[in-house]
C-alpha cells in the first residue's frame, strides 16, 4: 500500500494491550513478602543525587538529575536503552572516572559525604559500594579466591578472617551450600546463575553499604533470575540496593522505589506500586505499558 | 557461463587456491626438515669399506660420491680414504674407468683416532713397551680387549685436566692477585703459605697425571695402510675400532647410536670436526634461557606502560613505532651496538671498578655469554612488546572493572587480574623471541661466541654460573665447522647434523614454553586471550 500523502503518517499505535498482567510470582516466598511497607518512607536517605549533569566530551548524557535512595530499600532504574540509567549507576561509585573525556557536575552523596568532592579517596569509596555487573565476571581464580579478592587487596592476610568472610559472604549470597565442598575449584566451572551469585558474594565480602546492580539478571534464565530476586529481598535488610533493569516485571517485583529515565532525564521517581499503577507522567505510562522502549 | 559465474561467486576457486598454498607451505616445511634430517642422520651410519685397484696402486675406503659423466668429463668416484697424516687428505677422486676389482675385504678396519682423523686400513701389530705382543688378527683381538680400559684411563686424564687442574690454576691465579694487592706483611705470609700448599697440591696432581700418561703410552699399535705404509700410534689414541665389513645389522645399529651419543654428549676434538658438540648445545640453551630471563621483564614493563599508563599521544605513538621498527634493524647492527655498549662501555667499567687487579686481562670487558644474551634480549624486545600489548588489550574489560569496583587500585588490578590474564599472550611472545634468538649468529660473533670454549658457562666451581665466560653456539658451530675448518670436506656432513640439533633445541625450548602456556590457559578456564 502506498501512502498517498507523505504528510499523513500512519497513526500512532493504538493502546493495544492492557498493562502487563500481574507478574507471576517466581516463588511462593517472594509473593508473601510485602513489597513496600510504611517504614521505608521514613528511613533516612542513603544516597542523594543533586543536580547531576554528565557529559561525554561535548555530548550531555545526564540532565540535572535529583534523586534520593532511602536506607535499606531497593531502588530500580528503568528506561529504554541509552537513557542514562547505567551511566547514573556508575556515577554512584565513580566508575565513570575510568572513561576518558567524562565530565560530571553536581553532587552525589553517600550518607553525608559528597563523593565528588575534591580529595575524596576513590578507592575507599568503591569499598563502600559493591557493584554487580550485567555479565557475570568472576576472575579466573578459585571460588575462594574470588570472594577473598576484595579483602586480599586491602592487605588482609589472616587465614581465619578470610575464611570467615568467604563463608559469610557465600551464605549471604545463598551459594554456600552449593559450593562449600569445592571452594578451591575454578569459578569458571560454575553455571551462569551461580557465577552471578558469586559476583554478589564477592561484592558483599568487603562489607559495602550500598550495592549497585547493573542488569544483574539479563543474561540469566528465569530460575536463576528468581533466585537472584529472592536474594535481593534478603540483602535489603542489610544493604541499600540500586538495580538497573530492562525488565519491568522485575522492577515491579523487587523494588520499593522506581526511577524512570528517558533521554538522560529523570522523568519520574517514587514508590514502585504507585509508579506501576498510577504514574504521574504520560511518558512513564507509555513506557510502562509498552508503547515504546 | 551462468554456472561458471555462480561457481565463481561461491568462492570455490579461492578455497582451492588457499588450500593449495597451504599444502605448498606444509610441503616446504616438511621438505626442509626432512632434507636436513636425512642428510644429518645418515652421517653416523657405517658404510662398507671398498678395496679396489686404482691408477696409483690399491685403494681402500668408503665410496662417498659418484658423478655421472658430463659432456667430455668421464664418470668419477670419490673415495673417503682417511689417513690424513699419511696421504695429506681424507678424500680422493678417481675416474670410474680407472677403478678395477672392487671387493669388500672382511679384515678391513675403520679406526677412529683422537688425532689426525680416521684411519682406514689394517692393524699390523700391538706392542707393550716396544715389544710386539701380538700380530695381525690376534693383534686386532688384543686391541679390542684392551681398548675399554685404555679409553677409561684417557677419560680419567681428561677429567683431571679439566676439573682439578683447572680449578687449582684458578685458585693460584686468585692467590697471586691477592698477593699483589695485599698490604700488610702478615697477610702476605698467610697468602704465601696458601700459595705453597696450592703449588704442592698442583705438583702432586701433575705427577699423578704424568704417571697416568705414561701408563696410557704402554701399548702402541702399528697401523698398516692398504698400500703398505705403516704408522705407529699409542693405543690410547684410538677411540673406536669398526670392522666395517663384518658388522651385522644389529652391530651397525649399535655403532650408529654410540656415535650419535658421542656427538650429542661429548666435547669436540680436532678443531671441532670430530667428537661431539655438547658445549655448543649447552651454550645455546643457556644463552636462550638467560635471554628469556632478561627480555620478559623488560618487554612486559614497556608494554604495560605503553598500554595501561601512558596517555595516547604523539610521544607514545612515536615510541610504539620506534619499538616496532627495532624488529627490522639488521641483527649485525645489534651486534655492533652490543660490542660497543655492553662489552666496551659497561664491561670495561665493571672491570675497572671490580676486577682492576686482573687488568689488563679483561673479565667483563670482553665478549661473554651475559653480553651476548643481553644483545639478543634487545633484539627480541619488539617481538615480546607487541605480543604483550596485544595480550593486555585482550584481557576483558569487565574483569578490570570488577577488580576496580572492589576498591583495587589500578596497579593492584594490573598485578592481580590483568597480568595473569595476559600471561599466555606474553608467553606467545616469548616463544617467538626464543625461536628468533636461538637462530641468530651474527650479533653473537661480536659479543661472545667462540670456536672452542675451554670451559662452560655453568660448572662445578664457585660461583657456578660464570656470566663472563665465552661460549659455543650451534649456529656459529655450523658456520665454523662447515666453512672455516681446514678439513671442511670431511666436516660437511656434520653441518647437517648440527643444523638438525639446532632445530631440535629450538623445538624443545618451544615445547617447554607451549606446555607452560597450556597450563596457564587451563587455569584461565580455556579462554583464548
Amino acid at each position: 500500500m502506498e501512502i498517498e500523502d507523505p504528510r499523513i503518517l500512519p497513526e500512532p499505535l493504538a493502546y493495544a494491550e492492557p498493562p502487563a498482567s500481574p507478574p507471576s510470582a517466581p516463588s511462593a516466598r517472594l509473593a508473601e513478602l510485602p513489597l513496600t511497607d510504611a517504614s521505608v518512607l521514613t528511613s533516612p536517605a542513603m544516597l542523594t543525587v543533586e543536580g547531576l549533569n554528565l557529559f561525554y566530551g561535548s555530548k550531555q548524557a545526564l540532565f540535572d538529575v535529583d534523586l534520593k535512595v532511602a536506607k535499606n530499600t531497593v531502588m530500580s532504574f528503568i528506561g529504554p536503552s541509552g537513557c542514562g540509567k547505567s551511566t547514573l549507576l556508575r556515577c554512584l561509585n565513580r566508575m565513570n572516572d575510568l572513561i576518558d573525556g567524562v565530565r560530571i557536575e553536581g553532587k552525589v552523596s553517600i550518607g553525608d559525604s559528597n563523593i565528588y568532592e575534591p580529595g575524596v579517596d576513590v578507592i575507599s569509596l568503591r569499598k563502600r559500594t559493591g557493584m554487580v555487573f550485567q555479565k557475570s565476571n568472576p576472575f579466573p581464580k578459585s571460588i575462594y579466591e574470588n570472594v577473598a579478592y576484595g579483602l586480599r587487596i586491602q592487605g588482609v592476610r589472616d587465614r581465619g578472617i578470610l575464611d570467615e568472610a568467604v563463608e559469610t559472604s557465600l551464605q549471604s549470597a545463598g551459594l554456600w551450600d552449593e559450593v562449600k565442598d569445592r571452594l578451591k575449584e575454578s569459578a569458571l566451572g560454575m553455571s551462569g546463575g551461580q557465577q552471578q551469585r558469586l559476583c554478589i558474594a564477592r561484592a558483599l565480602a568487603v562489607d559495602p553499604e550500598v550495592l549497585l546492580m547493573d542488569e544483574p539478571c539479563s543474561a540469566l534464565d528465569p530460575i536463576a533470575t528468581s533466585r537472584i530476586e529472592e536474594l535481593i529481598f534478603e540483602l535489603k535488610k542489610k544493604f541499600t540496593i540500586v538495580i538497573v533493569t530492562h525488565n519491568m516485571q522485575q522492577a515491579a517485583r523487587v523494588s520499593d522505589f522506581t526511577a524512570f529515565f528517558w533521554l538522560g532525564k529523570l522523568i519520574e521517581s517514587g514508590l514502585t506500586e504507585k509508579m506501576f499503577t498510577n504514574p504521574r507522567e504520560r511518558t512513564t505510562e507509555d513506557y510502562i505499558t509498552g508503547r515504546f522502549g | 557461463m551462468k554456472r561458471f559465474t555462480q561457481w565463481l561467486r561461491r568462492g570455490n576457486i579461492f578455497i582451492w587456491f588457499s588450500g593449495t598454498m597451504l599444502s605448498l607451505c606444509l610441503l616446504m616445511i616438511v621438505g626442509l626438515v626432512g632434507f636436513i634430517a636425512v642428510k644429518g642422520l645418515g652421517v653416523f651410519w657405517p658404510h662398507a669399506l671398498i678395496q679396489a685397484q686404482g691408477p696409483e696402486g690399491a685403494v681402500l675406503g668408503e665410496i662417498t660420491s659418484f658423478e655421472a659423466p658430463l659432456g667430455t668429463e668421464p664418470a668419477k668416484v670419490q673415495f673417503r680414504v682417511g689417513n690424513r697424516d699419511i696421504y695429506g687428505q681424507d678424500f680422493k677422486w678417481f675416474q670410474a674407468s680407472e677403478i678395477h676389482g672392487r671387493q669388500e675385504p672382511k679384515d678391513a678396519l675403520l679406526i677412529e683416532r683422537l688425532e689426525n682423523g680416521t684411519f682406514i686400513g689394517r692393524i699390523q701389530d700391538i706392542s707393550q713397551d716396544g715389544q710386539p705382543i701380538a700380530k695381525a688378527e690376534a693383534a686386532v683381538e688384543e686391541v679390542k680387549r684392551r681398548l675399554p680400559a685404555t679409553n677409561k684411563l684417557q677419560a680419567q686424564i681428561r677429567g683431571i685436566e679439566k676439573g682439578a687442574v683447572g680449578e687449582l690454576n684458578r685458585k693460584l691465579e686468585d692467590c697471586r692477585q691477592a698477593m699483589e694487592s695485599a698490604g700488610s706483611a702478615e697477610a702476605r705470609t698467610v697468602l704465601e703459605q696458601q700459595q705453597n700448599s696450592l703449588q704442592s697440591r698442583y705438583n702432586q696432581l701433575q705427577a699423578e697425571l704424568d704417571q697416568l700418561r705414561t701408563t696410557a703410552k704402554t701399548f702402541t699399535v702399528t697401523l698398516l695402510t692398504v698400500d703398505g705404509q705403516t704408522k705407529e700410534i699409542p693405543l690410547s689414541g684410538i677411540v673406536r675400532i669398526v670392522p666395517a665389513n663384518e658388522l651385522s645389522w644389529f652391530g651397525k645399529v649399535r655403532l650408529y647410536f654410540s656415535r650419535l651419543w658421542e656427538f650429542v654428549a661429548d666435547d669436540p676434538r680436532e678443531s671441532n670436526t670430530e667428537g661431539g658438540i655438547f658445549p655448543a648445545i649447552f651454550g645455546t640453551v643457556m644463552m636462550v634461557l638467560i635471554m628469556s630471563v632478561m627480555v620478559v621483564p623488560l618487554s612486559v614493563v614497556t608494554a604495560l606502560f605503553l598500554r595501561e599508563y601512558a596517555k595516547d599521544g604523539l610521544l607514545v605513538r612515536a615510541t610504539r613505532v620506534a619499538v616496532n621498527n627495532l624488529a627490522g634493524v639488521p641483527s649485525i647492527v645489534f651486534g655492533v651496538f652490543g660490542l660497543g655498549f655492553f662489552v666496551y662501555s659497561v664491561g670495561g667499567t665493571i672491570d675497572q671498578l671490580f676486577y682492576s687487579s686482573k687488568l689488563p686481562t679483561p673479565t667483563y670487558g670482553t665478549g661473554g655469554i651475559l653480553w651476548a644474551s643481553l644483545t639478543l634480549a634487545l633484539l627480541t624486545v619488539p617481538v615480546v612488546v607487541v605480543a604483550t600489548e596485544e595480550a593486555l588489550a585482550a584481557v576483558p574489560r569487565n574483569q578490570r572493572e570488577a577488580s576496580l569496583a572492589l576498591g583495587a587500585t589500578k596497579w593492584q588490578t594490573i598485578w592481580n587480574v590483568v597480568l595473569p590474564g595476559a600471561a599466555p599472550g606474553i608467553l606467545t611472545g616469548l616463544i617467538l623471541a626464543m625461536s628468533r634468538g636461538a637462530g641468530e649468529v651474527a650479533p653473537l660473533m661480536l659479543t661472545g661466541v667462540v670456536k672452542l670454549a675451554p670451559s662452560m658457562p655453568l660448572d662445578g666451581s664457585f660461583p657456578f654460573l660464570h656470566l663472563d665466560r665465552k661460549f659455543m653456539h650451534l649456529g656459529f658451530h655450523i658456520y665454523d665447522v662447515g666453512f672455516q675448518s681446514p678439513n671442511s670436506e670431511a666436516a660437511k656432513p656434520m653441518v647437517f647434523m648440527t643444523a638438525l640439533l639446532l632445530l631440535l633445541v629450538v623445538v624443545l625450548l618451544n615445547l617447554f614454553a607451549l606446555r607452560l602456556r597450556r597450563k596457564l590457559r587451563a587455569r584461565l578456564g580455556g579462554s583464548t586471550f
